[in-house]
């Protein structure tokens, strides 16, 4: 799939990283700590004293860890496929540049995909050390639920980059953001059971492949088993990530086409 | 050029409706009319500010409500959990949209859209700017702590009459957050930058007595925790929602009062700094 060229895009990709790191690094990898400790030390005390049995048994530290791992590779996905992506084709025009070159517009989805791929792992790899740290995770099971996560956060790149490559301008990213990523970070299985939530939005859930990113990550990290089969989950998981890439170099061809 | 100098000149009277200065705010006015006329271009993203407090106090009150039950606050009793944590995201969402509008959207025209510059060369000042600036992030805070406490309301988590005062509130804590984020602003070079006041937002989110009671930090942690002025825009809030009123709770207006003002004036400054050389 990966032409030579496109690994040239990643290249430029970790090129342009060198300049501009400091404008994303730090809240990439402290977010989600952050979250951690004020969720699952602070609030933690307040679910243990009262709903253990709702988490199947573990405290709240340890239920939620997975749920973040998994939460914040999208949210650093769904990211990379929106403001790099306009940049590129709009602001700064470097798709553009690019383009002059044997680079073709599907070298260009693959090769942000790609990049959006070595961070979203980087950061999960820090994110389960500093969790292990907290005695959230065990280290090996915690390794094992970044597989899940990181095919997750790619899914997300790609259908984002997929939208915002047809966008005329940033407001759609806000948009996005708050109408879609936000809500699902919160409600996606997260920070509480899906079945705190009222029936008829409940069964909804198995439509929203952050939950299946969830369910995989959380059930891989406790070492249980996820809700329904592992079968579908990693199915939907994956055929989510399978058919954003299609969209998205559909897109890009579509955007970028001269 | 003196900041507090009367803009009038005696040329001005020739376009006198569109430069006299309104009573209130001076000039400051035209910057919100502004603001105003730019964002029917860009409603949805005005919409959808509101959108994300309610999420998280559904996602926060039902979801994570339904495995705390309830909370006891001290002076009151137990409370359930939705009715403790809606003040705090008010007082945090107010905290947020005033630091995003005063600082990510005056950054972007103060840098890219040099837009303050061209406002210059007409009858306006840079204390105008950052006042009109900071009124209009009032009035789109105003905006969303009204939807919010009507959210709030109808879905049952309003116990006292007083939560009225908490829209007042909440746009005071708007008017501290927004008065610092504009002084911040003027300092910021890059969009890396933004990294930063995302990082600085956060933990001050997370950790102001948000989620859970003071108590529950270790006793050697909570004077940090009072260092943070959400900390008091969370007090402030809750005290009036919950109707639990206190002389405290001016102090806790007062810290807002003084971040505003001490903001106000030294972004005017900057201001005038950067754009009038």
């Amino acid at each position: 799939m990966a032409r030579a060229v496109t690994l040239r895009v990643v290249e430029g990709h970790a090129r342009q990283y060198r300049h501009t790191w400091r404008g994303t690094t730090f809240s990439t990898l402290v977010t989600p700590v952050l979250f951690l400790s004020a969720m699952g030390l602070g609030l933690g005390s307040l679910v243990d004293a009262s709903a253990t049995q709702t988490l199947g048994g573990v405290d709240y530290l340890t239920w939620l860890a997975p749920g973040l791992l998994a939460a914040a590779a999208m949210q650093n996905g769904a990211g990379d496929g929106s403001f790099p992506v306009i940049a590129g084709i709009k602001w700064e025009k470097t798709y553009q540049a690019a383009l002059n070159t044997p680079v073709r517009p599907a070298d260009l989805t693959l090769g942000n995909l790609l990049w959006a791929v070595v961070r979203a792992s980087v950061a999960a790899l820090v994110y389960v050390v500093v969790a292990t740290a907290f005695g959230a995770m065990h280290l090996g099971r915690g390794l094992l639920a970044i597989a899940p996560a990181v095919v997750t956060a790619a899914g997300f790149c790609a259908w984002i980059s997929a939208v915002t490559a047809q966008m005329k301008t940033d407001q759609g990213l806000a948009a996005i953001q708050r109408f879609f990523v936000m809500p699902l970070f919160l409600f996606a299985g997260t920070f509480f059971p899906v079945s705190q939530l009222p029936d008829a939005i409940e069964r909804f859930v198995w439509l929203v492949p952050l939950w299946h990113g969830v369910e995989l990550a959380r059930a891989l990290s406790l070492g249980t088993t996820p809700t329904g089969p592992w079968g579908v989950h990693v199915a939907v998981v994956v055929g989510f990530l399978a058919l954003g890439v299609v969209l998205s170099v559909w897109s890009f061809g579509r955007r970028l086409h001269r | 050029m003196s900041l507090d100098a009367p803009a009038t000149s005696g040329r001005s009277q020739a376009l006198p409706l569109r430069t006299t200065p309104p009573v209130l705010l001076g000039r400051g006015a035209r910057l919100v009319e502004r603001n105003l006329l730019a964002y029917r271009q860009a409603w949805l993203v005005f919409v959808s500010g509101l959108v994300e407090p309610v999420f998280y106090l559904f996602a926060v009150g039902v979801g994570i409500g339904g495995l705390v039950g309830s909370v006891e606050v001290a002076g009151i009793g137990e409370v359930p959990y939705g009715v403790f944590v809606a003040p705090a995201l008010l007082a945090a969402s107010s905290m947020n949209g005033a630091v995003l509008e005063s600082t990510f959207n005056v950054f972007a025209k103060l840098k890219w859209g040099k837009l303050y510059d061209a406002m210059l060369v007409t009858p306006m000042q840079p204390r105008d700017i950052a006042v009109g600036e900071l009124t209009w992030a009032l009035m789109r805070g105003g905006v969303y702590a009204l939807g919010f406490l009507l959210v709030a309301w109808v879905t049952g988590l309003v116990v006292s009459p007083w939560a009225l005062l908490a829209l007042p509130a909440s746009v005071l804590i708007g008017f501290g957050f927004a008065g610092i984020g504009l002084l911040v602003t003027t300092y910021l070079k890059s969009w890396q930058d933004f990294d930063l006041v995302t990082m600085a937002l956060l933990p001050l989110f997370l950790f102001s007595a948000t989620f859970y009671p003071i108590e529950v930090y270790p006793a050697a942690l909570q004077p940090i925790v009072f260092l943070s002025p959400l900390t008091h825009g969370v007090a402030l809030v809750r005290g009036l929602m919950l109707g639990d009123l206190g002389w405290a709770l001016l102090g806790h207006a007062a810290v807002f009062v003084v971040l505003g003002l001490v903001g106000l004036r030294l972004a005017t400054r900057r201001f005038a700094a950067l754009l009038v050389s």
